[in-house]
């Protein structure tokens, strides 16, 4: 009977959810579907992703420069903020307030407002053009939210694992690295899950620091692409693009929704 | 217990990487373009010597600069409205959790995996009239006038962000107890009434932290237009991040110029952002 009831409701919202998810079906669909203007014109198949992947320096480059960017902002990401996390959660010391204050600040000030300067900063030391420089910039970029997020997670630890830690009587390092980082695992998931989202998909960030096109992360690389061929925007290569670009991030952010969701809810239980 | 100052010690080493990143990358490109904004100081050329006040000067005589600020303030505002409506909506919906509402969530969730600039690469191919699955309208065009530019990025906007600010209000949602609403039903509240009186004002802080998010957000939109409307048609979608970027590394390659701008930007930041914290203590005392 109640299933009776709210049958119109399933089929709404059903709808409802396929209108979200139709730009990502249709995507995938057209990036191997024949049309013309494309390298796929007759039946199914991958000549749009073969486009893509003889693209200038090749897919695999960008790919590659997209993973390492992506990979060291995490590192780095994960790293500071544990150590600042574990410092504002756990320490008193002189200039703890000023310093996280000044940390969250970073968003209060827009990426462009940054990057200009930045890019006169980096040249001067030497890490113009460079992924590790962009990864640099990338991790400041992510601070606030990742230490604001481990400071919270640190300070949700119960009292009484805490002060085991202590009364263990090992050093603090000890007691980070054995008995409080597991306690924090779901914080940490979801800091490297924003870092990794956040520095796959940056654009505007490599458009003003990286100008050598081998150096490119892929959605620049893919950005770039639609402009060249002849004045005439090959969509299917694009799509494929867009397909290859989305992948990994849909993979991860469903794999990982269970450990962020709740990442998220301790935070709000803490207010 | 451990001596005070060892305390305060340790807690400085591992505060450090956090302090050398905050001062190396944030404290001093502050200090340089605060310099660079009173100074002629161009892409190529380098830092020539003071000459304040032409950069913002220059800045506010530029005949692009008005009808960008409009424009953004008018995305900011169409944007921020439609979002947390939906999003609100949304996460009334997907309250409960049963299965189907954790399909429905993730269906939600799932475009805010994707990169703005993915997104915006997407959308673009989804709009254009070569390739749109759309056009059983017939011919339509969604970036031909600024009006349909303008809707067609919100749109772009809407389904990439809803989830993600449903997530939040969800994540505000679940921290109501039980109890009130228990305590609702018992004084006869109706659906809308609990809404209006009960749940809408448990919420209020998640409502505000989307809504300075989205605020913020919107203000410094940059790859939604760079990529799909490169500020056309006739320069009727240039956001002032867009704007920004053009002065410093396309054509004027005015390094000085632009960091004039942001400078002026991140004033009018600071001065929102502190209007909204007031009005939200205001509110709640």
């Amino acid at each position: 009977m109640l299933r009776f009831v709210r049958m119109p409701q399933y089929v709404l919202t059903g709808a409802l959810a396929l209108l979200f998810l139709f730009p990502l079906l249709w995507a995938s669909y057209a990036s191997v579907s024949p049309q013309p203007g494309t390298a796929q014109t007759k039946g199914f198949g991958f000549a749009n992703y073969e486009t893509l992947a003889n693209y200038q320096a090749g897919i695999g480059q960008y790919l590659l420069n997209s993973t390492l960017v992506s990979a060291m902002t995490v590192l780095f990401t994960l790293g500071v903020a544990t150590f600042g996390g574990y410092a504002f959660a756990m320490f008193k010391f002189p200039g703890r307030n000023v310093l996280f204050l000044v940390t969250l600040a970073i968003l209060m000030v827009p990426y462009a407002t940054l990057l200009i300067p930045l890019y006169v900063l980096l040249n001067q030391l030497g890490l113009q053009n460079s992924l590790f420089g962009l990864a640099l910039v990338l991790t400041m970029f992510q601070l606030p939210f990742a230490v604001f997020m481990m400071r919270i997670s640190f300070e949700a630890i119960p009292k009484d694992l805490k002060e085991s830690a202590e009364v263990d009587g090992c050093g603090s390092f000890r007691a980070l690295t054995h008995i409080l980082m597991p306690a924090v695992k779901p914080g940490l998931i979801t800091v490297g899950l924003f870092a990794f989202l956040a520095a796959w998909n940056d654009f505007i960030t490599p458009l003003v620091l990286i100008s050598d096109s081998e150096k490119l992360p892929l959605p620049l690389a893919v950005a770039n692409m639609r402009q060249q061929v002849m004045g005439i925007v090959d969509y299917g290569a694009t799509e494929a693009g867009v397909v290859v670009l989305a992948l990994p991030c849909i993979v991860l952010f469903l794999a990982l929704q269970r450990h962020y969701v709740r990442g998220f809810m301790s935070g709000a239980l803490k207010g | 217990m451990k001596p005070t100052k060892r305390r305060s010690e340790k807690g400085w080493v591992y505060a450090m990487p956090t302090a050398v990143f905050v001062l190396l990358f944030f404290v001093v490109p502050i200090i340089i373009v605060a310099r660079m904004s009173v100074s002629d100081w161009g892409l190529f050329a380098g830092d020539q010597g003071w000459n304040a006040p032409e950069n913002y000067q220059d800045v506010l005589d530029d005949r692009l600069l008005w009808p960008a600020v409009w424009f953004t303030l008018k995305y900011t505002v169409v944007t921020t409205v439609i979002l947390l409506a939906l999003a609100l909506g949304l996460a009334l919906l997907v309250q409960e959790s049963t299965r189907w509402t954790g399909f429905l969530r993730t269906s939600f969730l799932i475009p805010s995996a994707l990169g703005l600039a993915s997104a915006s690469l997407l959308f673009y191919a989804l709009y254009s009239p070569q390739s749109s699955p759309l056009d059983f309208f017939g011919p339509v065009s969604f970036l031909g006038t600024p009006g349909k530019a303008l809707w067609s990025t919100v749109a772009l906007i809407v389904w990439r962000f809803a989830g993600f600010y449903m997530l939040l209000l969800l994540v505000g949602l679940q921290g109501i107890s039980a109890d009130v609403y228990e305590a609702a039903r018992l004084d006869g509240a109706n659906r809308w009434h609990t809404f209006r009186y009960v749940t809408l004002p448990l919420l209020k802080s998640s409502i505000a932290l989307c809504t300075i998010l989205c605020v913020t957000g919107s203000l410094l939109a940059f790859d939604q237009f760079y990529i799909l409307t490169k500020g056309g048609p006739d320069n009727s979608t240039i956001t002032i991040v867009q704007l920004v970027y053009n002065m410093a590394f396309q054509g004027q390659n005015n390094l000085g110029r632009a960091a004039a701008l942001s400078i002026l930007i991140l004033v009018a930041l600071l001065v929102l952002n502190a209007l909204q914290f007031r009005g939200l203590r205001d509110k709640e005392s």
